[in-house]
Formats: structure tokens, C-alpha cells, sequence
């Protein structure tokens, strides 16, 4: 399929020039079309955020929901449409600060998603403050003596809850970016892809050059079934590590755990509850 | 002894002691034996301990209102007879075992730790108390005998047989209180009802929401609102649906919303804390235009406040609830059946005008059941979507403010719901003509909500001696108190849905020469409205915000006064 399947005409984008969010987009419609995947079989979920706004120029359905929350209706969509690729798709302040809960109880729930974090280590739309991943020592017009607190760490965080799959990109490396998408979409269960983005008008530290030096691509030797090998790679003080650093088979996805598709694959969506049910409750309650 | 053809029985005891196994034995058993029952409770925040008492009310009639006092007290343990002392009238007869609460009351003993420790148990003292309950109503020992072995069929032989026995010895007492002692209970129906639904206001809500066509739960729990939750949880297997508990209330909300939007009909169920948490959500609904239903089970606020108690508290809350501008309906079922057929309504208006819609409940509510004929449950309102195209717009603008819904995954168009301001298409939008087109829009269709709004309930005159004016499930409390007058000239007008008020109620009010309000709280929030939307004053009001339910006798002795 061609990526231009995806384009969306005469809208007015609203990132400025250079964002990290341009690339994301050509790899997100380079995902999708290699995969075959048709805009009308796929429903992004997004919050609030110049990241969130990604769905607005992509052809696809689309719940741009409120700030933090993008992962509670992405749950719901996949469970009541399990025939749908659901993604959901938001920055770093929206999913790991502000949908902090929803990020630890979404992976325990482990729905069949892939959940996109464009993670440029700060805030963008609200004009330069700290980002939950902004390092020690940075400095904004908020937390004018720099950053104290220990940047949250996503990657270590989903291994530790033995998320099914866990895996880091950079824009910058689009090619590579594309293929862990792509397994990310295929794997069942809860896809956790970071994505490491220079934001051009408020991250002057963490820039295109910053993060080619601070970053590099796994290797073929990296095991990424081995969960503490795993670990070890998250927490890796000096680099951050580029590829699929997780991966489990284990686990089973929330839609399949759900009574309600244990005798009937047919989708939520297209039930209605039948009268017999409901006479067969009202017979049990009569006295 | 509120009237002849009823018997007020009121059960007390500590938290863990089995009074509510008491409670679900004796409704059980009185209404197989044909009996009209009616009970409530009312308890602490706590597992086991402090004191709590059930009501039950056993008649020859149908009743569904709470009465406070009791013509039967069977105190359980001594801390029971501190904690209904206000509720105790002259005539009552207090039940209960002289060796555990002294004998410094007029209290009939009835051995039950006696009888329970001589068949090796005290547990089994609950049955000897519903024993002599049953034993008083002559309620065939068979039934009763039957009934516990069921209970106990998952237990060892011994519990079943020391549980028969223990209530044998307990309805060998009853009996005789009733033919020797001077307790004389109703005589039982002329007309027997035959079998009829047995539900508690939880099971009615949780009902009608399935009769609603509700195909999603997501919820946190919270006192008094799990009821729902747990049912709805119970049916999802025989149902098909999908019930899952959430790690908070934004987190159930918003897969609600996201439900609603894949084509399911979904439900939060929440009590007054847990609501403050979704009131965000509440404003995505109005802003995406999406359906929901919540349904908000009132207890006293601010904060934690009474966790077990009940309130009106939170009317203008879930009025108000949400930023910005957006329509929305709040309705407040006053009778089991209407718990049912409310919710059921909830589901279909929520899905045709594309707002969120509000059961409002309360801790009493809940908490209270008693036999209703089983209501013919019509079939549930189909979805309201359309089939979309490749040209869909899902904020199309119409006349009547409502956009024909598509979902993902019926026709080929694409569906976007935004919660940024934004375009017929569902694009964010900055312009300002299209905000004003959008906003008109949302709120165009309140006068189609007005115009389908359920109409105020009249009994008896508007204009007499006295007009009570009451909402939720104070109804049939109000009802009996008035009845109780035996006056003709005592009207009462009752509100199942509070929000948009229906036009005709300013007509009635005008018509009034003499208004009082009751209400569950300490403002007058419904009054208020009244004020707002029917333009008249209320100022004669009864408010209640102790924590606990009206009574019909405390509001019958109000009316009195008034007359």
C-alpha cells in the first residue's frame, strides 16, 4: 500500500518547522501502509499535545480524548472493536506525567495496542517547562535552577511489568523506526515505543546531534527476551538503547481474558444483550 | 404500629453478627409466604463491629417506604438497644436474649445464644432470631426448613441440621408469643400477590441498564454505588458483555467514552468522590457529543463525609458538573420500577440526543427492596448510528443540533471525535465562526430535551391545603405519609427527573396555595432549581442531612403541623 493512502489534504499543521513530529508522521503512514493496513481498520487515541495532535493529519478514525487519557479509551476501543488496529499516540508529559496511572494499570491490563510516546524530554505546547523525562539539571523558565528530580524512566518501568513488548526509536533513524513499529503493531498485547524527538523551539539540550551521540542500535547478538538483560539495557546511565529491548509470549491480552469473547468472538460492537438473558435475571429475582 | 395491616420489624445488631443473613432469610420467607416486605438498612463504615439495624417492613398491603418505628425489636446485642433507643415507642416489643442485654427493659427473652450454644454454636443464634420472627408470622416451619437447608447445602450435615434447629426453637417461641404473648401480627393478604420480583434499588439500576442494551462497564468501586458494579460483573458471562473494573474513576470514565464512540453502550457507576474525579470526562462527553450514562449513587459529602449514609447532596453538583457549555439530562427514580425502567430510558435517550445522561440514586436506594409486580420491560431503543460514507462528517450541523453518529467499522467513512473545538469533520478548528456554529449546535438541542423531558408525577389536588413537593427516592415516602393524613385535600407532586424540568411543573406550582419541599440535604438544591427554572419560591421546606432516610413518620407529623 502506498503511504500517500494516509495523507490528509487542505489541513492547517500546527507543529512548527522542523519538529521531531514530521518524521514520526512519514514513518507512522510508512507503518501502516507496509502492513496493509487500510485508514478505516485503524482508530488512533490521543491526548493533548503537539504529539497528540499527529491523528489530525493522518487518515484514520480518530478519539483525541483529554490530557493523560489517551490509554482508558484506546482499552475500551480494542476491547469493544478487537477486529480494529487501535494505536494510541501522545507525548511523554500526556502519557508517563499526567496518565502516569493509566501507563502502570494499562500494561498490567495488557490490551492489544500499540501505544506511540513521543518523548522529547520536554513540554512543547505549554512553552519549555520540565517533562517527566527532562535530565537533572535542566533548566526552564519553572525549574529555574534545573531539574532535581530523577528523570522517569519508561522503558524500565514497562519491563518491570513484564510488558509484552518495550521498544525504543529516534526520528532520526527512520528506517529502523519503521521496523520496530511494524513488530510493535504485530505483537499482541501491550507495545510500549518510545520515541526520542528533538523539540526545535523549547529543547535546546537534547537536539538532533545530542541524540545521535547518546543513542545506538541494538544489535543482533541482544537477546530481547531476556527480561534482566533487559533491565540492564533500560537502565543503562550513559546511552539510551534503540530497538525491541523486551519481548514476552507470556502474556495474554486483555480482550482474549474477557468473559464476554470466551464462547463468542463476534465484536461488543455488534451484540445487543438478548431478551431471554435478561427474563432468565428477572425470573431468578422473583419471590 | 403505623397502620393495621402492617408490622414494623426492626433487626439490630454489630457488623459480621449475620444480621444481614437475618435480613435476606426472613424478606425471603415472608414473601414466599405470600407477604407484601419491604426492608432497608442503614450501617457503619466498618467490616465488622459498631452497630447497624435492618428494617423490614411485613404487610398485608404493598409498602415501599421506610417507617422508623418499630412495632417488633429483635436486639441481637446490648450496644443494638443504645443505638435504636430514639426509634423505640411505647408500644414497641423489644425480642431479645435477657442474658446478654440485662434485663433493665421490658424485653421478652428469647433465649438465642442459649439456643444457639446448646447446638454447639452461637452463630446459630441468627436463625433462632429468625425463627421467632417467622414463628410470630406463622409462616409454615416447613417453608422455613426448606429455605435453610438450601442456604447452608454447600455446608457439613451438622450446620445444616444446628441451623433447622436452632430456628425450630426459636419459631416454637414465636408461635407462642403470638397466640399467648399479645403479639398479634396483620392477618396475611386476602388476595394473594403471588410471585413477584424481589430486587434491591442496585439490582433495579443494574437491570435496566442491561435492558438498556448496556454492553460496557467500567467502574472503581464505591459505597453505596458497587451494588451495580458487582451485579453487572455477575451477568457479563450469561450476557456477553464487558464489565472491568478500573485503577480509578478517570480511568472509567474514559473507557466509557471510548465504548460509546466503538459502537458499545456503556456505563459508569460512582458515588460523590469518585464522581469529582470524572467531571473532566463528563465535559469530553459534551464536547465529543458522545451518549453516557452515569449512574450516581448519593451519599453525605463534602469529601469522604458519611460513607455508608445516605443524601440528596448531589443534584446541582451533577448539574453543574464539567467546564464549559454542553446539555445533559438527570433523572431520579423514586421506585424500584422506575430504577428499572429509568436506567433502561437513560441508555436510549443518551444514545438518540448525544448527552450525558445521569441516574441519580442514593445510599438508601441501594439499600432497599421489596416485592413489585415484574415489569413488562420493553426491548431497547436499537443503537442511533448511521452508516457512514467517505464524505461522513460527524459534527455535520443540523437543525436540531444533533449529528447523525457513524462508528468505526459501519460504512466506509472515517469517524473523528475531538475534544479540541473543531470542525464539522471533527478537525481542531480555531476559527471563531465555527465555534459559534459548534456551540449553537450543542446546546440547540435543549429544547428538544425539554420538550422529551419526563413530566412531574400529581397525586391528589394541586391546589388543596398543602402541595409536597419532593424528587428521587423520597416518593414513596412522601406517598405514604400523605396517605397516612387520610386527607383529601393534601397533594403531592414528585420529580423522576430533575433535569430539564418539564414545562408543565410551573403551572402546577403556580397553582399551589401551599408549597413544601423535602429534600435530602441541607440547601433546598431541588428548591433551588425550582426557583431557576419553574420561577417559584419554595421557601417552606424539610430538609434532612443527618445521614439518614426520611421517615414516614417523621414527615407525617411535618404535614400535620402544616395543616
Amino acid at each position: 500500500m502506498d503511504p500517500k493512502t494516509y495523507d490528509v489534504h487542505d489541513v492547517d499543521v500546527a507543529w512548527c518547522p522542523g519538529c521531531g513530529n514530521f518524521p514520526l508522521l512519514a514513518v507512522l503512514k510508512k507503518v501502516l501502509a507496509g502492513l496493509d493496513i487500510p485508514p478505516e481498520r485503524v482508530i488512533i487515541s490521543s491526548g493533548i499535545g503537539q504529539a497528540a495532535k499527529t491523528p489530525q493529519y493522518l487518515a484514520c478514525h480518530y478519539f483525541n480524548g483529554l490530557h493523560g487519557r489517551a490509554l482508558p479509551p484506546a482499552t475500551a476501543i480494542k476491547a469493544v472493536s478487537p477486529d480494529f488496529t487501535v494505536i494510541v499516540e501522545s507525548g511523554e508529559g500526556c502519557s508517563y506525567g499526567e496518565g502516569g496511572n493509566h501507563f502502570i494499570h494499562t500494561i498490567r491490563r495488557n490490551p492489544d495496542i500499540t501505544h506511540i510516546v513521543h518523548n522529547n524530554m520536554v513540554y512543547g505546547l505549554t512553552k519549555g517547562q520540565a517533562s517527566p523525562t527532562s535530565a537533572r539539571g535542566f533548566v526552564t523558565p519553572v525549574q529555574t535552577t534545573g531539574v532535581f528530580e530523577e528523570p522517569f524512566n519508561p522503558i524500565a518501568v514497562a519491563v518491570a511489568l513484564d510488558a509484552p513488548f518495550v521498544a525504543r526509536v529516534f526520528v532520526g533513524e527512520q528506517n529502523h523506526a519503521v521496523k520496530v513499529l511494524q513488530e510493535a503493531i504485530q505483537h499482541p498485547g501491550y507495545a510500549l515505543v518510545d520515541v526520542l524527538q528533538p523539540c526545535v523551539s523549547f529543547n535546546k539540550v537534547n537536539t538532533y546531534a545530542w541524540f545521535k551521540q547518546h543513542t545506538y542500535v541494538l544489535d543482533t547478538s541482544y537477546d530481547p527476551t531476556d527480561r534482566a538483560a533487559a533491565f540492564r539495557t533500560a537502565t543503562d546511565p550513559e546511552r539510551f538503547a534503540l530497538g525491541v529491548i523486551y519481548r514476552t509470549e507470556r502474556r495474554t491480552p486483555f480482550e482474549r481474558n474477557l468473559s464476554a469473547y470466551a464462547a463468542n468472538p463476534r465484536p461488543v460492537r455488534q451484540r445487543t444483550i438478548p431478551h431471554e438473558c435478561i427474563q432468565a435475571i428477572l425470573a431468578a429475582k422473583t419471590v | 404500629m403505623i397502620t393495621a395491616h402492617t408490622t414494623t420489624i426492626v433487626l439490630g445488631g454489630e457488623a459480621g453478627q449475620g444480621i444481614q443473613t437475618v435480613e435476606t432469610l426472613l424478606v425471603s420467607l415472608l414473601r414466599a409466604a405470600d407477604w407484601h416486605v419491604f426492608a432497608t438498612k442503614e450501617y457503619m463504615s466498618r467490616i465488622r463491629g459498631g452497630s447497624n439495624s435492618v428494617t423490614i417492613r411485613v404487610s398485608r398491603r404493598r409498602v415501599q417506604a421506610y417507617a422508623e418505628i418499630p412495632d417488633i425489636l429483635v436486639a441481637l446485642d446490648a450496644s443494638a438497644l443504645a443505638h435504636l433507643e430514639p426509634r423505640i415507642a411505647p408500644h414497641t416489643r423489644i425480642l431479645g436474649d435477657t442474658a446478654v442485654l440485662g434485663s433493665a427493659r421490658r424485653i421478652t427473652d428469647v433465649p438465642f445464644q442459649a439456643i444457639g450454644s446448646a447446638l454447639g454454636s452461637a452463630l446459630y443464634a441468627n436463625s433462632a432470631a429468625a425463627g421467632a420472627v417467622l414463628g410470630i408470622f406463622g409462616v409454615p416451619f416447613d417453608l422455613v426448613s426448606a429455605h435453610l437447608q438450601r442456604r447452608f447445602s454447600a455446608k457439613k450435615a451438622e450446620i445444616i441440621t444446628g441451623n433447622v434447629e436452632a430456628a425450630r426453637r426459636g419459631y416454637a417461641i414465636g408461635a407462642e408469643l403470638q397466640s399467648s404473648g399479645g403479639l398479634r401480627p396483620p392477618a396475611p393478604p386476602d388476595q394473594p400477590a403471588g410471585r413477584e420480583l424481589l430486587v434491591n434499588g442496585a439490582e433495579a439500576v443494574a437491570i435496566g441498564a442491561l435492558a438498556g442494551g448496556c454492553t460496557f462497564v467500567a467502574s472503581y468501586p464505591m459505597s453505596p454505588s458497587t451494588g451495580v458494579l458487582t451485579f453487572l460483573a455477575q451477568q457479563a458471562q450469561s450476557c456477553g458483555i464487558i464489565v472491568e473494573q478500573a485503577e480509578d474513576e478517570i480511568a472509567a470514565i474514559n473507557m466509557v467514552l471510548g465504548a460509546w464512540y466503538a459502537g458499545a453502550r456503556g456505563l459508569v457507576t460512582t458515588s460523590g468522590g469518585g464522581f469529582a474525579l470524572m467531571v473532566e470526562a463528563v465535559s469530553l462527553a459534551g464536547a465529543m457529543e458522545s451518549p453516557l450514562v452515569v449512574h450516581l449513587a448519593q451519599r453525605p459529602g463534602p469529601a469522604t463525609g458519611l460513607p455508608t449514609r445516605t443524601e440528596q447532596g448531589d443534584l446541582q453538583f451533577a448539574l453543574y458538573s464539567g467546564h464549559g457549555e454542553f446539555a445533559r439530562i438527570i433523572l431520579a427514580p423514586s421506585t424500584l420500577e422506575e430504577g428499572m425502567l429509568l436506567t433502561q430510558r437513560a441508555f436510549g435517550i443518551a444514545d438518540r440526543f448525544q448527552v450525558p445522561v445521569f441516574i441519580l440514586t442514593d445510599q438508601y436506594f441501594m439499600d432497599t427492596y421489596y416485592n413489585i409486580p415484574t415489569p413488562e420491560l420493553p426491548e431497547a431503543e436499537p443503537l442511533h448510528i448511521v452508516e457512514t460514507d467517505a464524505g461522513y462528517r460527524r459534527y455535520a450541523l443540523t437543525p436540531d443540533g444533533i449529528s447523525p453518529r457513524g462508528i468505526p467499522g459501519y460504512g466506509s467513512g472515517l469517524v473523528r471525535v475531538d475534544s479540541d473545538e473543531h470542525d464539522e469533520d471533527g478537525r481542531i478548528t480555531e476559527s471563531m465562526a465555527m465555534r459559534v456554529a459548534m456551540v449553537d449546535k450543542r446546546l440547540r438541542r435543549v429544547s428538544v430535551l425539554t420538550a422529551e423531558a419526563l413530566p412531574p408525577r400529581l397525586n391528589g389536588p394541586a391546589d388543596g391545603s398543602l402541595l409536597v413537593v419532593g424528587w428521587g427516592s423520597t416518593g414513596p415516602i412522601i406517598a405514604e405519609a400523605i396517605a397516612g393524613l387520610g386527607r383529601s385535600d393534601v397533594g403531592h407532586l414528585h420529580f423522576t427527573q430533575v433535569h430539564p424540568i418539564h414545562p408543565t411543573a410551573a403551572g402546577i406550582l403556580h397553582s399551589a396555595r401551599k408549597v413544601v419541599l423535602v429534600e435530602g440535604n441541607a440547601t433546598g438544591q431541588f428548591g433551588q432549581l425550582l426557583a431557576l427554572h419553574a420561577g417559584v419560591d419554595i421557601s417552606d421546606k424539610i430538609l434532612r442531612y443527618d445521614g439518614l432516610q426520611f421517615s414516614v413518620e417523621q414527615l407525617q407529623e411535618e404535614f400535620t403541623r402544616r395543616l
